[in-house]
């Protein structure tokens, strides 16, 4: 039977498995949306800006495993997804993005709402399609979806003219992908692995830095028996933050330009750095020649081209860490490494990173902490850009695989809110938190629309406090604190929650904080709460940009006493 | 510093050079000549580039054309025994007193007339850049109306070619695909 290319889309997506889309329509892809309104199974989520369609399908695709789908129209519903479809390529989720096109005819003629949008996202897709017949649909899905999910997972945008949508072919769904372009390394090379593992056996003071890889290999358990057969501290970057428990004896924390004190050190002391799933952003590894000076390199990681490309590599791995890590740890022995552990425990001590200082005013950290404290760290996170998503990244202890939900190598702000939308669609079940910045806050605060028409009970905090902070902390820092374009006024959010029919309430002293979260967990729906934080508070420790990961700026000392 | 050359086996479809031409600018690798054709097997072209940079700025352009999904194989032939080759038209001023000089010249390179006018002669020439090179400068001094040259093109010698591509056959899952060069296996990064 022929089917209009629209209905094989949507058949298409069927087949793969997909139950939901964030979107918004338009002109170009009119049809595809006349299609699925025969299709109930596909839940369709309007959003209020292509941007947030994009961070959404981004946000369910980190908490749930499976691929997030957005939907946009030609021209400037497509440009609108770049920023999300940047975000999801640099983090590696697996996103589908769809777009209109004009008509075929119309192509390359500059026509109403024409956007060449597969050239434009060349360099941040890991492919793009553009269906020029309905027959090539199918394939083209099918591909698409195998791509994004794979190997190293990441956006592919499938751009669709209007034609296409309308023109009819024989839907046949292909059996399997065959791209003799595109095989992912699976498997470990067993001398490689043999090579690590006496690496590891013989090091006297090993760390693992676990990245993001970890948990979309689904390999936490593994990571976990490493380092505990091997006594190996375990710090992790920012994306790699709740793929290794937070609580555990071994875990030292995030690493890098906000990271603990102790993880720096300990990467500055380490003689082998295990570095799993992860890729040597320089927001993880500071000044290249200063990093791990002392240390031989083991690089674990499923993409080839990550070997080497930043930081000099010993022993490469390239495959599953999943598959590698089941084999290394049969390789690695026992092992004990109380010396250098109670070492890394030691400047601990000398050098806490998360301490709280007792104030009047709200601290945005103090904050933080209390949701940590109040839902027992039983909570997906999803964070903003900036002061907001380094204390979120501090305060709260991530001990469950894909808890915390950040754009760490774009750093969109406005990613908070979108994104939370997505991961509360993506696990219903779960409390989802979105801890922002009213900075970010205000360049995606449309998407409460979204929260209150498909009424998701994501709660919201916003730290409020009245600049773009992170901006303002290093105008203080590095700029004599010339505050220029960072003071920012924002609305009542209180109102502007209400408006829109959610409920919500404002905090202005520390008394508040705990009634106020209390209330917002147990208020049925979404719920919105404006915490009136300490204005110039700053984020500590922080190495300045293009320093040594080891010339750690900590909290000053008069601020520490002063508790 | 040194000149590679890769040879990529790219699917035969539209955008693919762009795709290949946008890595290279975004990746800031500096591409000295790209030569695209038909390969031995239907549906796919053969990309021969020619790049400046150290063994490990190479090696991440390796790589990173190897992410392409449009990209089969790539590989860098340039420790390989290998033949590269280019092709250029020279259009040269020529008098009935310069002719019977530029076409000695010509015959010592073993290169081609193609087209004679009243004022100019058409020069065919194929071999390596030195060659081109040498032939240009000596035709200079007759003065050069015009010259087309392509970028190289290599293929390695003898039977050691890695650069066929078999269809595919049905894999067995999770059975790593052989390439000509393990990406495990490179240490010198």
């Amino acid at each position: 039977m022929k089917l209009s290319g629209a209905q094989i889309l949507c058949e298409s997506l069927l087949k793969e498995g997909v139950e939901v889309m964030f979107g918004f329509p338009g002109g170009a892809v009119l049809p595809f949306y006349d299609a699925l309104y025969d299709y109930s199974q596909l839940r369709h989520i309007l959003v209020r800006h292509e941007q947030g369609a994009a961070h959404a399908a981004d946000g369910y695709a980190r908490v749930s495993g499976k691929v997030g789908v957005c939907v946009a129209t030609s021209g400037p519903g497509a440009t609108n997804l770049v920023t999300g479809i940047a975000g999801a390529y640099l983090d590696s989720s697996p996103i589908i993005a769809i777009t209109g096109q004009v008509a075929r005819a119309f192509v390359g003629k500059d026509a109403f709402q024409e956007i060449d949008i597969t050239g434009i996202t060349l360099p941040i897709t890991k492919h793009n399609y553009l269906v020029m017949a309905a027959a090539d649909m199918a394939g083209v899905v099918q591909e698409a979806f195998h791509i994004a999910s794979t190997g190293r997972p990441g956006p592919v945008l499938i751009d669709i003219p209007r034609d296409v949508f309308i023109e009819e072919a024989e839907f046949r769904y292909p059996a399997r992908v065959n791209l003799r372009g595109y095989k992912p390394t699976l498997q470990g090379h067993p001398t490689q692995i043999k090579k690590a593992a006496k690496l590891i056996n013989e090091a006297g003071r090993p760390l693992i830095i676990a990245g993001r890889g970890v948990l979309i290999s689904g390999a936490s358990s593994h990571l976990k028996e490493l380092a505990e057969k091997a006594q190996i501290p375990v710090a992790t970057t920012l994306l790699g933050i709740s793929s290794f428990p937070e609580s555990h004896v071994l875990s030292l924390g995030m690493l890098g330009m906000h990271g603990m004190a102790h993880a720096n050190m300990a990467v500055g002391a380490a003689d082998l750095i295990i570095a799993i799933g992860m890729r040597f952003d320089d927001r993880a590894t500071g000044k290249v020649s200063g990093f791990a000076p002392h240390a031989q390199v083991i690089h674990i990681d499923i993409d080839p081209a990550e070997i080497g490309k930043n930081v000099r590599v010993d022993v490469p791995i390239v495959g599953d860490l999943k598959n590698i890590l089941e084999t290394l740890n049969g390789e690695v022995a026992p092992q004990n490494h109380v010396e250098w552990v109670s070492q890394i425990e030691e400047w601990q001590m000398e050098h806490p990173s998360t301490v709280i200082r007792e104030m009047e005013s709200i601290l945005p950290q103090y904050v933080v902490r209390q949701i940590y404290e109040l839902t027992n760290g039983d909570a997906i996170v999803v964070t903003g850009v900036g002061q907001n998503q380094m204390w979120a990244a501090h305060y709260f202890q991530y001990n469950r695989p894909n808890t915390l939900v950040s754009c760490g190598g774009l750093g969109p702000m406005g990613f908070e809110l979108p994104a939370a939308v997505g991961a509360k669609v993506g696990c219903p079940e779960e409390t989802v938190w979105c801890i922002a910045g009213d900075g970010g806050f205000q360049m995606t605060i449309q998407e409460l629309g979204t929260i209150a028409q498909e009424n998701l009970a994501v709660k919201i905090a916003i730290l409020n406090n009245g600049f773009l902070g992170m901006v303002r902390q290093w105008q203080e820092l590095f700029y004599k604190r010339r505050y220029m374009a960072t003071p920012l006024s924002g609305p009542d959010f209180v109102k502007v929650a209400e408006a829109y029919g959610i409920a919500a309430t404002r905090v202005t002293d520390r008394i508040g904080v705990i009634p106020a979260i209390h209330r917002a967990m147990e208020h049925q729906g979404p719920f919105l709460i404006d915490f009136q934080v300490e204005p110039e508070e700053n984020v500590y420790p922080m190495v300045p940009p293009g320093a040594a990961i080891s010339e750690i700026l900590e909290q000053p000392r008069e601020e520490v006493i002063a508790r | 510093m040194a000149k590679h050359t890769l040879i990529a086996i790219v699917e035969d479809k539209p955008g693919v050079l762009n795709r290949v031409s946008s890595l290279f600018r975004r990746r800031g690798f500096n591409i000295d000549s790209i030569a695209v054709g038909h390969s031995e097997v239907a549906g796919l072209s053969r990309m021969t580039i020619v790049v400046d940079g150290t063994a490990t700025s190479v090696e991440q352009v390796r790589k990173q054309l190897d992410k392409l999904i449009d990209v089969v194989k790539v590989t860098d032939i340039t420790e390989d025994s290998m033949l590269g080759r280019e092709l250029a038209l020279i259009k040269v001023k020529a008098t009935a007193a310069t002719r019977s000089e530029i076409i000695q010249i010509v015959d010592i390179f073993r290169a081609n007339i193609v087209d004679v006018a009243a004022d100019s002669l058409m020069v065919e020439v194929t071999g390596d850049e030195d060659k081109l090179d040498s032939l240009y400068q000596l035709l200079q001094g007759f003065g050069i109306k015009e010259i087309a040259r392509t970028g190289r093109i290599a293929m390695t010698r003898g039977a050691a070619g890695p650069i066929l591509v078999n269809e595919e056959k049905p894999r067995r899952v999770g059975v790593r695909p052989k390439k000509t060069k393990s990406t495990d296996e490179i240490s010198n990064l």
